[in-house]
């Protein structure tokens, strides 16, 4: 259960994050959509903590990002927008090096890292060093090593950016698994069709600010737009109008 | 506990797969300094015998005017060879370089020499040419020797004793002893012990920062349930472990090239056995955790891997500035001295290869203050390390 209440982020003089609040629950999956430059990651960096908010405050199972950021990371899973990876190490070593840094049983580690190149389906290059990798296999070890310790909240950004149709496939099948197992999945991206085909809610962000936050069909009569596509572009431009 | 010794074991392993790495700590800092010095010590052992022993040629402008000199010069092993025709193409010849020094005998020489007029010569030489400067020192001692012989036959034809044009006989004692006389050249090991440890943990340095940063593998590092200084703790301590390792080979290799030079023909004698590199590496290892410390915390600052290489380059360079100072003021050890990293190695260093009593306090005071100031700048970098702007 992810909850954020009013975060304001600037950087220098840009006022990136203004006033961003929404919940994504348990079981659920919870996009956030928005033009390029809108506030998405930056949202998303102040939810995995390496990020503090200007005000506001956002918590991950009851567990407030600044005040107790270590509580709220135990619980998340984040693949942050273009993760690398340590390009000397395989990738069930990049897997395994996370596993120990979150404090897996030791016994546990190797089932657990090889369960989880099974979910991801990335057996064939699992032993091979990352270096060279495309950005569909970085992708996919980067989300197993997000995931291996099971959190409850998965954060990801822009996850499908750079893969093919195949990979595409293959995520969403993961995420809507990880949505039946219970799990609270956050994930942003810019195209539209992408998170209707996923999301339970949407919650679209323009300009540093929530435009709309309600459920596809909720979005389509709001904006009393039927087509996605225009009803996304007719949210934006509320946000914009005011601005 | 557990997270630092995970980040610090997958940073030995990463860094160990990294040819760069390796190629930097283990190759070119242990590597570079004996090679170097190798190469200078051959050199001015060279220089050296060649002095003594090798003859030299002269050439010489009007020989047939002073054929007893020209024998003298031959008997004190200064070769004798045609010179250019004329006094103006000695010049020419000097300052061209074709001569490094050209003696010219005008045709009065012996006119004037019988009629003891002082009898003139003209020696060309180029005193901004080192190597020029060397051959006319030696043309003109011979001269000068020549010279003596000439006024001592003279005295005696007359009846006087040439002793009395010496009243005073100079008798030079150099008290230095052959393992003091080492330092000087020496000096300079002190320093290559300090680039070869920097130089082994620079690129772990990098990485662990600008590096991380850089590959986009910093943030998802960051949103794990760790705490930031256990990471940078790992990661320091790695760094140092790698620094250690060129310490020891840079040590090691000295020891082998010092073995097989021929120092003794310099008078050398540096006293650089096997304890004294156990000794100068349990010296130097206070020095460690200071320069991984240091280093981290100017790549932290850096925004690129680039930018983070051309700032520790100057890194690299900055322990041998106080060394330059006191070497250039020929200070002698005091204690204020010992509070100052890699001056007080230097010091200290120096004195074990003289063979001389070490001061404990002075090792005491070196040992702590370098700990200290590593220990500040280590807790500076887990600092750093928790502030937004690590991520670029």
């Amino acid at each position: 259960m992810i909850k954020v209440d009013r975060i304001h982020k600037s950087f220098g003089k840009v006022h990136a994050v203004r006033g961003v609040s929404f919940e994504a629950p348990d079981g659920k999956i919870t996009g956030l959509l928005g033009p390029n430059g809108a506030g998405k990651s930056t949202t998303l960096r102040v939810l995995y903590t390496v990020l503090k908010p200007d005000q506001g405050h956002a918590s991950i199972d009851g567990a407030d990002v600044v005040e107790d950021s270590l509580a709220a990371r135990k619980n998340i899973g984040a693949l942050p927008h273009g993760a690398g990876l340590y390009p000397h190490l395989t990738a069930r070593e990049n897997i395994a090096y996370y596993a120990n840094l979150c404090a897996l049983d030791k016994s546990e580690i190797d089932d657990r890292v090889s369960s989880i190149i099974a979910l991801l389906e990335i057996e064939d290059f699992a032993d091979r060093r990352t270096k060279g990798f495309s950005q569909g296999q970085r992708t996919k070890v980067a989300l197993a090593r997000a995931l291996v310790h099971d959190p409850q909240n998965v954060i990801l950004d822009e996850p499908t950016n750079g893969l093919d149709v195949m990979a595409t496939r293959s995520l969403r099948r993961l995420i809507l698994k990880l949505k039946d197992a219970g799990r609270c999945v956050l994930f942003s991206s810019h195209v539209m069709q992408e998170v209707a085909a996923l999301c339970d809610d949407i919650c679209i962000i323009a300009n540093g600010q929530v435009a709309i936050d309600d459920s596809i069909d909720g979005i389509r009569q709001r904006t009393g737009q039927d087509d996605l596509e225009e009803a996304f572009v007719a949210a934006i431009q509320l946000v914009e109008g005011e601005a | 506990m557990r997270t630092f010794l995970t980040v610090f074991f997958k940073e030995i392993l990463d860094n160990l797969r990294d040819r760069r790495t390796l190629t930097s700590a283990l190759i070119m800092g242990p590597i570079f300094g004996p090679v170097l010095f190798a190469f200078v010590i051959n050199m001015s052992i060279d220089r050296a015998l060649d002095d003594a022993e090798s003859s030299m040629e002269l050439p010489v402008v009007g020989q047939q005017y002073a054929p007893n000199l020209m024998r003298f010069l031959e008997s004190r092993n200064i070769d004798i060879i045609e010179g250019p025709d004329d006094p103006d193409g000695a010049a020419d010849a000097v300052k061209t370089g074709v001569h490094d020094v050209v003696l010219v005998v005008p045709e009065a020489f012996g006119e004037q020499l019988s009629d003891t007029i002082p009898a003139r010569v003209e020696l060309y030489s180029d005193e901004a040419n080192s190597q020029g400067e060397k051959e006319a020192r030696r043309a003109r001692n011979a001269l000068y020797a020549y010279n003596q012989q000439l006024a001592s036959i003279r005295l005696s034809a007359r009846g006087i004793n040439p002793r009395v044009l010496s009243p005073i006989n100079v008798d030079e004692i150099d008290v230095s002893t052959p393992s003091g006389r080492s330092a000087i050249l020496l000096g300079m090991m002190s320093y290559f012990f300090i680039f070869a440890l920097l130089m082994g943990g620079m690129y772990l340095a990098i990485d662990t920062t600008a590096g991380e940063r850089e590959r986009g593998s910093l943030e998802p590092l960051l949103s794990l349930p760790v705490t930031r200084g256990q990471l940078i703790l790992g990661k320091i301590l790695a760094a140092c472990v790698f620094m250690a390792a060129s310490l020891l080979l840079s040590l090691m290799s000295f020891y082998v090239v010092l073995k097989f030079m021929p120092l003794e023909q310099l008078g050398m004698t540096p006293n650089f056995g096997l304890p004294v590199v156990a000794l100068a590496f349990l010296l130097l290892l206070p020095f460690i955790l200071l320069g991984a410390s240091l280093m981290t915390l100017v790549a932290s600052f850096t925004k690129s891997y680039k930018e983070a290489q051309t700032w520790l380059s100057a890194v690299l360079i900055a322990p041998t500035l106080p060394i330059l100072v006191v070497s250039i003021l020929t200070l002698r050890p005091q204690i204020e001295f010992m509070f100052v990293p890699s001056l007080s190695q230097h010091l200290i260093l120096v004195d074990m290869v003289k063979n001389e009593p070490l001061n404990g306090l002075h090792i005491a005071i070196s040992v702590c203050s370098t700990l200290a100031i590593g220990a500040l700048l280590t807790w500076v970098c887990a600092r750093l390390y928790r502030r937004e702007g690590l991520l670029g």
